[in-house]
């Protein structure tokens, strides 16, 4: 006689409970404090802030403590909590020419004012691996520090527009939308667009951009300008009516220059692929730059062929945290609609061999 | 009644979320069949595990509810269990597993046995909810063929099912026409169980959370699984009846008993299966 399989309360729970404890590993070696992992994992907690879409250098190395180094899972804790916060309102534009720089690089000017700044860069590191890190040591030396710059440090797309060669951007008037509480419809505003690719899958993005790059929609970018580093960021509270300063959050901006033939209305110049990301993420920054240009391509009157240049295909697929949910969910039960598949199969062969009997009978 | 999740909301949604949520839940009950966009909150659940049920339970949960939650027809399912046990910790609501005893059922991919009544709400979770997706991919392209009517797009799709097998092919998330105007998906639920959509006396909702979208069947509405006049809706059943209770009109699991070709037909419906095996019993 067959009997149901029950029991799948205790089996959620003594899952559960061996999560817990492969989280924790082997209990001789010591346990990660959440500040470890803020300060000695810090691109994977401005990679799970960008992805979470939540400043929070605290709560997203909590969240990679609690998801075992799974990024996108620590995303979605993030994101989870993040949708239980009130939302107050939107920021005033965040002033990035007056960011306080820990890195400024730019591909299209040898110099330029403010000059060229490395900062802490993976670039042109030499990718051996350092087995002096497997041995606990001191502390690294300090870095010698140059004397802080006290010239301005301009935009270059600025400069580039004040000599009228760059497209200026039109300003959208009112609050800009946000995808958090207002679905997506086609088709989508720049404000929108870029607020789904700055919270989008980092691996997404980088292959889209990559593709525009190999002829699926590309437009000669350089960039313009990376700049890393902080900014303030000012609120106006409605009970006061004037801008105040609430903090400072670390950011990565983009600007990449890109190639424009001109239409009927407008005349050859550049125009703008804009990359602007929550902590430390060039790779991020640039991706999004070349994604968000491409998106522009009907706006500009250019031929929308590729992937890239496709905002449902972009837009509706970039989200990680929606995109996990889905192809995860086909590990739950489907036994109802397989049963009815199976049944139909059934049906349909029992026709067909029927058929072939009659066929071969005549 | 337990006391629900310090910290949180009751059922977890703050309430201008769930005054969001509740017009969009009129909006869809006003159009009936047409897909309301609305601004799907990040859940506690991964997307595609129900969280567009989860969120039109939680915002028409009252704490004088019953919930129940079945997923594949059951209550014990891992799924069902853990959407139960969120509800259980956030709003602290009775639950069931008896249908009868149930004002909100949350399902997935399935339409319990027994009829529903006035007084109860079927709350489906919906993965997918535009019914021609997989002919056109495009949201901005389907809703101007919702807008226009124009389902030939499916009719053709089902025509060329009947030219090549000889019958209609899709044995779930069989297109309905709801109330004689939008082309609807009823959640991946096996085509048996499109005929109890029609003219149910229970409200039933349809919440897709990672699409965004709500939609709305009120009582007593017609929905018609979509057919030609030659070639008429047929819903598909195991022929088998239940090893349990013997059932021969409910909808049936086939589950496999050894690698020899060994296998027995239970019901889907675990609630509808274990009162008629108790009465059985009960008459023994």
């Amino acid at each position: 006689m067959y009997v149901a399989v029950k029991g799948g309360e205790r089996a959620i729970s003594a899952a559960h409970a061996w999560l817990d404890e492969t989280r924790r590993g082997d209990p001789a070696v010591p346990e990660l404090t959440v500040a470890q992992i803020e300060q000695q994992m810090g691109l994977a907690v401005d990679r799970v802030m960008a992805e979470g879409s939540c400043h929070d250098r605290f709560l997203a190395a909590l969240a990679i403590k609690q998801a075992k180094g799974d990024l996108i899972e620590a995303a979605f804790l993030l994101r989870a909590y993040r949708t239980t916060l009130p939302r107050f309102g939107a920021s005033e534009p965040l002033d990035t020419g007056a960011m306080r720089l820990r890195r400024r690089i730019s591909a299209t000017y040898k110099d330029l004012p403010g000059g060229q700044v490395l900062g802490p860069t993976f670039d042109y590191t030499h990718r051996l691996l350092d087995f002096a890190l497997a041995a606990e040591g001191a502390p690294p030396p300090a870095a010698p520090e140059a004397a802080a710059p006290v010239a301005p440090t301009p935009r270059v797309t600025e400069l580039l527009a004040r000599e009228g060669l760059m497209q200026r951007e039109a300003a959208e008037p009112g609050e800009p939308g946000d995808l958090t509480r207002q679905p997506l419809t086609f088709p989508a505003p720049r404000d929108v667009r870029l607020q789904n690719l700055a919270r989008g899958d980092e691996g997404f993005v980088l292959a889209l951009g990559y593709s525009t790059q190999r002829g699926y929609g590309g437009n000669h970018p350089f960039v313009g300008e990376i700049r890393v580093g902080h900014v303030t960021v000012e609120f106006t509270p409605p009970e006061l009516g004037f801008p105040i300063e609430i903090g400072e959050i670390g950011i990565t901006e983009c600007q990449m220059v890109n190639q424009f033939k001109g239409s009927r209305t407008e005349p050859p110049q550049f125009t703008r692929g804009y990359g602007l990301v929550f902590g430390h993420g060039e790779r991020r920054a640039m991706s999004m730059a070349l994604v968000d240009r491409a998106l522009r391509s009907a706006e500009l009157g250019e031929d929308v062929t590729a992937p890239a240049q496709d905002q449902e295909f972009v837009l509706y697929h970039s989200d990680n945290i929606e995109a996990t949910g889905f192809v995860e969910h086909l590990k739950l039960p489907h036994y109802v609609d397989f049963q009815s598949e199976l049944e139909n199969l059934r049906t349909i062969r029992a026709a067909l061999a029927r058929d072939s009997m009659a066929e071969a009978a005549e | 009644m337990n006391a629900p999740l310090a910290g949180y909301n009751f059922a977890y949604l703050d309430e201008a979320t769930k005054r969001m949520l509740r017009r969009t839940i009129l909006k869809a009950v006003a159009v009936p069949g047409h897909q309301i966009p609305f601004g799907a909150r990040e859940m506690p659940l991964p997307y595609g595990w129900g969280t567009g049920g989860i969120q039109v339970t939680a915002a028409i949960l009252g704490p004088a509810d019953t919930l129940k939650v079945i997923d594949q027809g059951a209550d014990d399912t891992t799924n069902a269990i853990s959407i139960r046990r969120f509800f259980t910790r956030v709003a602290g609501v009775a639950t069931t597993e008896r249908t009868e005893e149930a004002t909100i059922i949350q399902t997935r991919h399935r339409i319990p046995e027994a009829a529903l009544r006035e007084d109860q709400i079927l709350v489906y979770q919906v993965p997918q909810p535009e019914p021609l997706s997989k002919l056109e991919p495009r949201r901005a392209e389907t809703k101007r063929l919702h807008a226009l009517a124009d389902y030939g797009l499916m009719h053709v799709r089902l025509y060329e099912d009947i030219a090549r097998l000889g019958h209609i092919a899709k044995a779930y998330d069989y297109p309905v026409m709801v109330n004689g105007r939008y082309l609807m998906s009823p959640s991946p639920i096996p085509a048996f169980d499109n005929p109890k959509m029609h003219r149910m006396a229970a409200l039933q909702l349809f919440g897709a959370g990672r699409e965004k979208r709500i939609y709305a069947i009120p009582p007593y509405t017609e929905v018609r699984s979509l057919d030609f006049e030659d070639h008429p809706f047929r819903p598909i059943r195991a022929p088998q009846a239940c090893a349990l209770c013997g059932s021969r009109e409910s909808y049936l699991d086939e589950v496999i008993t050894d690698d020899r070709g060994g296998r027995v037909f239970v019901c889907s419906d675990t609630d509808y299966c274990g009162t008629r095996v108790a009465a059985q019993k009960g008459v023994a």
